[in-house]
């Protein structure tokens, strides 16, 4: 069988479904809604017309030669994802998965986000097709990402900031999970990652892998052959998926996944989950986490909100251990330069998830050399990590900051 | 038919039915919830429902989150909830459950937890976030040491997967009052009711109902209908208020609810 074959619920020993029973029935529905809908050439004609029409698609493609100086002259192809509308892959998932609810006759949209920007999408496609939403938020991450809140509010829907357990996306996600056990009758929980329990890892991926087969083509258009390469960010790895997916049985295409090491993957401060976890069971799927000797989830830290969580999707698991993807990680300050090197070099300021891909293409390229081609996943905008830049850089005006934003912000031109 | 299924049926066949009492392991800390779980057995409650604590607790609401919260933050460990159920088991002759999330028992090993749990005196657990689909492992475990299995139940399952928690389940059914997770509610759901008919129609014999129930009154409904009545954030408010005396005091009240009226 083909990898691309792959259709859950298990990808090897990973996937799954270890979720309340009360979930199980939900579940089954919109696993049976989204087998009936990808056969459906009506549901396939309105999601690409919303595509065509609303998200932007298909995205671009970008050569970015002064940037490929500094990956040892290899030739460097961005897929620009981050002109989508709402600024990132997410709206791929999200669009799906609303027109899905609206089928299953759903009314509510309830999402879970770490960054913002799945909330954001979620908003957005809830104020398209006049839905309720709820956007659960870490208390943490409401707090660090105050202008995606307000983005979300703008658009209608109601932020819940989450409390519970470490106040970060794990808890969102574990909050959304309870919301949908009570209201699953008028509710769909639009979750935005791989993970989760099936239908989601596989529905996702499905959502996102137009991502990887327009590049397929693009690619071969601009150079006549296929990269050596593919490169993606990967948090719980939806935009990585996307890519990869195309891309899974051609051989001569090599796949990376580039984790968040955060402060270094040796410290205890990183979110590079294959890298440094092992498997176990959380949020419904049997998948790679980062837990202690007893199974109790471990926080995760990355300066990028978007990867900042302590699991992965169970397709990524599956392709780390038979070799067929390689999951390498990226710190924070090798991912921030890689931000930099971009918008100085190119003129496109990267979200901070997709600079964690650059900063491993940078060191891919010197390995692979002058003649090889690689395509990487620019998953998003960096608009919303001006803060968190403008603090890195410190180039921010001080004299419009608040003090306690000076004394935690300032950490230094490290470059 | 195991201690626990035997146990429901005595009290049953006595006229009323089992209470079963949820507390957490750890909670406030090891020594107190130990004395609180024999507490609540020396004043009425028929089987112990004793939590692990877990990081990532989906079934649970507000009043269980906060107290395995602290439990973990204290540095509650999984082998700490096996030594409870030891001391516990050596103190009262009341069965114990062990209520935990998959995971702790994924990585501390299957057999392995399934062997010294029953070196402890535990008798058998109860598994909110795994289905007997993903089961395997847990059900070769189960067999091979004779603990009792307890999966759930919901007002959304399909009569087929009624019928497989049935055949999956020793000891008892969980049957999940409401589409919902645990917390007190004012009232118990109708959809309790309604379950625990269709649960017997495909062969139940041994049915409990949990999630909201917080009074004596809610028990004695219950027991009208079902093998016993589940009570856990009640009776963690009382212990978190009042300490020991309290939880007692709890249970002692709730107990009220099993006799015949």
């Amino acid at each position: 069988m083909a990898l691309r074959d792959e259709q859950g619920p298990y990808f090897g020993e990973y996937g799954g479904r270890f979720v309340p029973e009360s979930l199980i029935a939900a579940l089954d529905e919109l696993d049976a809604a989204y087998r009936a809908a990808k056969v459906d050439p009506t549901f396939q004609a309105e999601l690409a017309e919303l595509h065509a029409t609303y998200t932007g698609r298909p995205s671009i493609i970008t050569e970015v030669p002064r940037f490929a100086e500094h990956a040892g002259g290899a030739r460097v192809i961005l897929k620009r994802e981050d002109l989508n509308h709402t600024g990132s892959h997410k709206i791929n998932n999200v669009l799906g998965q609303a027109l899905l609810a609206k089928r299953l006759g759903k009314t509510r949209l309830i999402a879970e986000t770490g960054a913002g920007q799945h909330g954001v999408a979620t908003a957005t496609a809830a104020a398209l097709f006049g839905m309720e939403c709820v956007v659960y938020m870490g208390e943490v991450d409401t707090e660090r990402q105050a202008l995606n809140v307000a983005r979300m509010r703008l658009l209608g829907s109601e932020v819940i900031p989450v409390t519970a357990g470490s106040r970060t996306l794990k808890d969102a996600i574990n909050e959304a999970l309870r919301d949908w056990v009570a209201n699953v009758d008028s509710t769909h929980y639009l979750l935005g990652t791989v993970a989760g329990p099936h239908p989601f890892p596989v529905m996702v991926r499905d959502f996102h892998k137009i991502i990887g087969e327009e590049a397929r083509q693009q690619v071969l258009d601009l150079t006549g052959r296929l990269p050596d390469a593919v490169t993606a960010c990967v948090g719980g790895g939806s935009n990585a998926m996307g890519i990869f997916h195309a891309f899974l049985d051609d051989p001569e295409v090599a796949l990376f996944g580039y984790e968040a090491a955060g402060e270094g993957a040796e410290t205890p401060r990183h979110a590079a989950t294959i890298t440094k976890g092992r498997p176990g069971v959380l949020h419904g799927a049997r998948s790679y986490m980062l837990q202690n000797e007893d199974g109790q989830t471990v926080e995760s830290h990355s300066i990028s909100a978007g990867l900042d969580y302590p699991g992965v999707g169970p397709e990524h698991a599956w392709l780390a251990d038979i070799g067929r993807a390689r999951y390498l990680p990226v710190t924070d300050d090798e991912a921030m330069s890689a931000m930099r090197l971009l918008a100085r070099t190119e003129g496109i300021i990267p979200a901070i998830e997709s600079a964690h891909a650059l900063a491993g293409t940078l060191e891919l390229g010197r390995v692979l050399g002058p003649d090889s081609v690689i395509l990487v996943n620019l998953s998003g905008r960096g608009d919303k990590d001006m803060e968190t830049a403008g603090k890195y850089f410190d180039i921010l005006d001080t004299a419009a900051l608040t003090a306690d934003h000076v004394d935690d912000g300032a950490r230094g031109d490290t470059a | 038919m195991t201690g626990v299924a035997s146990v429901i049926a005595a009290r049953k066949a006595a006229g009323s039915g089992a209470l079963i009492g949820y507390l957490p392991a750890g909670f406030p800390d090891l020594r107190t919830s130990i004395e609180a779980a024999v507490a609540i057995a020396e004043n009425g409650v028929d089987v112990i429902e004793l939590g692990l604590p877990y990081s990532d607790p989906v079934m649970d609401g507000s009043v269980i989150q906060a107290a395995t919260l602290q439990a973990l933050n204290a540095g509650f460990r999984i082998r700490d909830g096996l030594d409870a159920v030891a001391e516990i088991t050596s103190r009262v002759n009341v069965p114990v459950l062990v209520m935990t999330y998959w995971n702790p028992v994924v990585q501390y090993g299957v057999d392995r937890f399934a062997d010294e749990l029953l070196a402890a005196g535990g008798a058998g657990l109860i598994t909110p976030d795994l289905i007997p689909d993903e089961a395997r492992d847990w059900l070769a475990a189960s067999e091979r040491t004779g603990l009792d299995r307890v999966f759930l139940a919901a007002p959304s399952s399909t009569d087929a997967r009624l019928a497989q928690a049935v055949a999956s389940s020793r000891g008892f059914v969980y049957a999940v009052s409401t589409m919902g997770i645990t917390g007190a509610r004012s009232d118990v759901d109708s959809a309790a009711k309604t379950l625990v008919a269709r649960l017997r129609a495909v062969g139940a014999t041994s049915t409990c109902v949990g999630l909201g129930i917080s009074t004596p009154e809610q028990v004695r409904e219950v027991l009208q209908y079902a093998d016993g009545a589940i009570v856990g954030s009640a009776l963690v408010k009382a212990l978190s208020d009042g300490g020991v005396p309290a939880v007692a005091a709890t249970a002692a009240r709730l107990a009220t609810g099993c006799t015949l009226s």
